[in-house]
């Protein structure tokens, strides 16, 4: 069983929903990536998505089109990210981690290359923004005899019967997008989020988690109820920009620094 | 079914847009179903002669077509060599071939009962022909431009807002081309549903390659027909400017079959190849997916884009159309690139010898004629793309001299 799976059925099993904040890695730099990981495993993160660099993010907000620009300015690498995965596997065995990107990095290191160098990281699942399920067919052979999940994305624009194809096509879990438009934007509408995920669910074997345009309690609450698990990006990138560079933080400051995840959490949990 | 139908039937790309390994869809979940829709519609119309008919009806009293194919003759004796034509698109409506493209695009749009138009743009001249037939079918029209550009190109923006455009200045990445290109995806996934997105060139995801194409390839069609007539034989080479290469396919795609026909694309080498600072990834690129295709990018070993040099804002972009990518695998087209310095020559050398003053993309074009041109013999047929005017370039040019205008 992967570990996606297997965080999955544990938060079955306590009637919890899971929570997956999402962060770039190198911004402001790796160190303090590493640091704001173990953080958000306090915090209450039941898997950590990881952003790995990009220069051209056409699907993000300007929140994290910054925490990337901020990233390459420290020449941070795809292999560097992977080597930060590692650190981090050191101490943590449990928290999955899931690289969330861009097509191009991965191609120029080759399909075969990442995979293995992933899993020697202890990678646990790959979310290609840009790559879908028909342009997929080439890193899923090689994807699909590994240990790696592959997560793709469920839009409201997509229709049902190609939502069940991207349903057969993923494991670990399916990211649903709660809105028509970019990371961070904030136009989220619940109602709709509701009749959507409600549909996903009635054909969809996987868990599904729900991100975008999260960027408060009350949200994170409310989308919680609605699938098993949500997404927080652009709310945390937004408290990781206030960071400084040339400053090491402990852990415990950037607990506190954090604090917002840990209220989602409390507020997931109380539901 | 009528010659035109025939040739844009021909070959590629397959149903998933892609030529070769180049091509195909590779954007986020959101605007699949967009693209979809938008192949599906664009598939009924291409075998619907009224919709071709209606486009050239435009391209007749609009835009001004056909464009001349005129014997440069002085050009010519000055180079001593092959017999020089240039195929006139800087005489259309707006100045350059963009408008072939966005005409067709908007009539898209129109059938597919959008309201607000979204376009990116380097020079402006895309710009100002989405702009264009936006004010004419009375669409809103959101121009993203980077914020670079916007500087080096303020007599197109302000062109853009006096025919009723928004103009909205990208501040992210390197602030150019690619960055405008990034911005309007953005704003498409967040306006699916209202807005049709016209690309500017044969990149991006499919179908836009395969349709901007198939607008463009009025140019070499009509290129075709009037070397038959005028010299009773098809030419022996055919050279364009590629940044993006819309106004090459435009040009290439109805010779595709005359194997007896050269084919050059003329990159911008910017500084020079070996300088790095250039603008030509079919001469010192790789393979790599950017904005919706697999195509040759410039990027590092980790697969980050690089920033891009030339002195025309309009080849200034690290991609090119995936087509091109497989002509050039396939060598049925060559690719080359000529530096900023030589662009410039030829801007001054065309200025001079004909009275024509050609855009800076162009003049990379003229650039590659005037040193291969002398050593052809008299009766090589030569046809040059001359994709636009220059008199968007003056500020840059003057700049360049010392002068302010």
């Amino acid at each position: 069983m992967s570990r996606i799976e297997n965080c999955f059925k544990q938060l079955k099993s306590q009637n919890k929903k899971g929570f997956i904040p999402y962060l770039t890695a190198g911004d402001p730099n790796l160190e303090c990536t590493l640091n704001l990981m173990h953080a958000l495993v306090k915090a209450g993160a039941d898997i950590i998505e990881l952003g790995y660099p990009f220069s051209d993010p056409s699907s993000d907000g300007p929140v994290i089109q910054r925490a990337v620009e901020r990233s390459l300015a420290k020449h941070t690498r795809l292999k560097d990210v992977l080597a930060l995965v590692k650190r981090f596997r050191q101490e943590n065995q449990n928290t999955p981690v899931v690289l969330m990107g861009y097509l191009n990095p991965i191609e120029c290191m080759g399909y075969q290359k990442f995979t293995d160098a992933a899993i020697a990281s202890g990678v646990d699942g790959v979310l290609v923004v840009d790559m879908p399920p028909e342009e997929a067919h080439e890193f899923l052979q090689i994807i699909h005899r590994s240990v790696l999940d592959c997560i793709f994305l469920v839009a409201p624009t997509t229709r049902e019967e190609r939502a069940r194809k991207i349903c057969e096509l993923s494991s670990g879990y399916v990211y649903y997008v709660s809105l028509k438009g970019v990371t961070g934007a904030s136009h989220l509408d619940i109602d709709s989020v509701r009749t959507n995920v409600n549909l996903l669910k009635s054909y969809c074997g996987l868990p599904i988690g729900i991100g975008f345009g999260i960027k408060d309690v009350d949200t994170a609450t409310k989308l919680g109820g609605l699938a098993d698990a949500i997404v927080v990006g652009s709310a945390l990138v937004n408290l990781i920009a206030e960071l400084k560079d040339d400053y090491d933080y402990s852990r415990d400051e950037l607990f506190k620094h954090i604090e917002l995840i840990a209220q989602m959490r409390i507020g997931l949990d109380n539901k | 079914m009528s010659e035109l139908l025939k040739e844009q039937l021909y070959d590629g790309p397959d149903e998933h847009g892609h030529f070769g390994i180049y091509g195909g869809i590779f954007v986020g979940e959101t605007l699949m179903p967009a693209l979809e829709e938008l192949t599906r519609v664009y598939e009924k119309f291409k075998k619907d002669e009224a919709f071709w008919e209606e486009f050239h009806n435009d391209l007749t009293h609009y835009v001004g077509r056909p464009s001349p194919l005129y014997h440069a003759k002085g050009m010519t004796e000055a180079l001593g060599g092959a017999q020089i034509y240039l195929k006139r698109e800087d005489l259309n409506h707006t100045g350059a071939h963009k408008v072939n493209n966005t005409i067709g695009q908007a009539l898209l749009a129109k059938a597919m009962g959008k309201t607000r138009i979204i376009a990116e743009t380097g020079a402006g001249q895309h710009g100002v022909a989405t702009a264009t037939v936006a004010a004419r079918l009375g669409l809103e029209c959101h121009v993203f431009m980077g914020s670079e550009d916007t500087k080096r190109q303020a007599a197109n923006v302000y062109r853009m807002k006096l025919l009723g455009a928004r103009v909205v200045e990208v501040d992210s990445g390197s602030k150019t081309l690619k960055d405008a290109m990034n911005e309007a995806l953005r704003d498409w996934a967040t306006n699916v549903d209202s807005t049709y997105y016209i690309i500017g060139t044969v990149a991006g995801p499919h179908p836009y390659p395969m349709l901007v194409r198939d607008f463009q390839s009025v140019i070499g069609r009509e290129a075709r027909q009037q070397s038959l007539d005028r010299c009773g034989r098809l030419p022996d080479s055919l050279v364009a400017c590629v940044g993006g290469g819309s106004n090459a396919i435009g040009l290439f795609y109805p010779f595709l079959k005359d194997e007896g026909v050269r084919m050059i694309g003329v990159e911008a080498g910017g500084f020079g190849l070996d300088t790095g600072k250039h603008a030509a990834p079919l001469n010192r690129g790789a393979p790599g997916v950017l904005h919706g295709n697999r195509t040759y990018l410039m990027n590092d070993e980790d697969g980050q884009i690089l920033e891009t040099h030339s002195v025309s804002a309009g080849l200034d972009y690290p991609g090119v159309g995936p087509e091109h990518a497989w002509l050039k695998d396939i060598k049925r087209a060559e690719y080359t690139a000529v530096t900023d310095s030589e662009a410039l020559e030829a801007f001054r050398f065309l200025t001079r010898k004909e009275g024509i003053i050609p855009a800076l993309e162009s003049s990379h074009a003229i650039a590659y004629a005037m040193k291969e041109a002398p050593g052809l013999p008299r009766d090589h047929i030569m046809v040059i793309n001359l994709s636009g005017r220059g008199d968007k370039d003056m500020h840059t040019v003057a700049q360049i001299d010392g002068i302010e205008v």
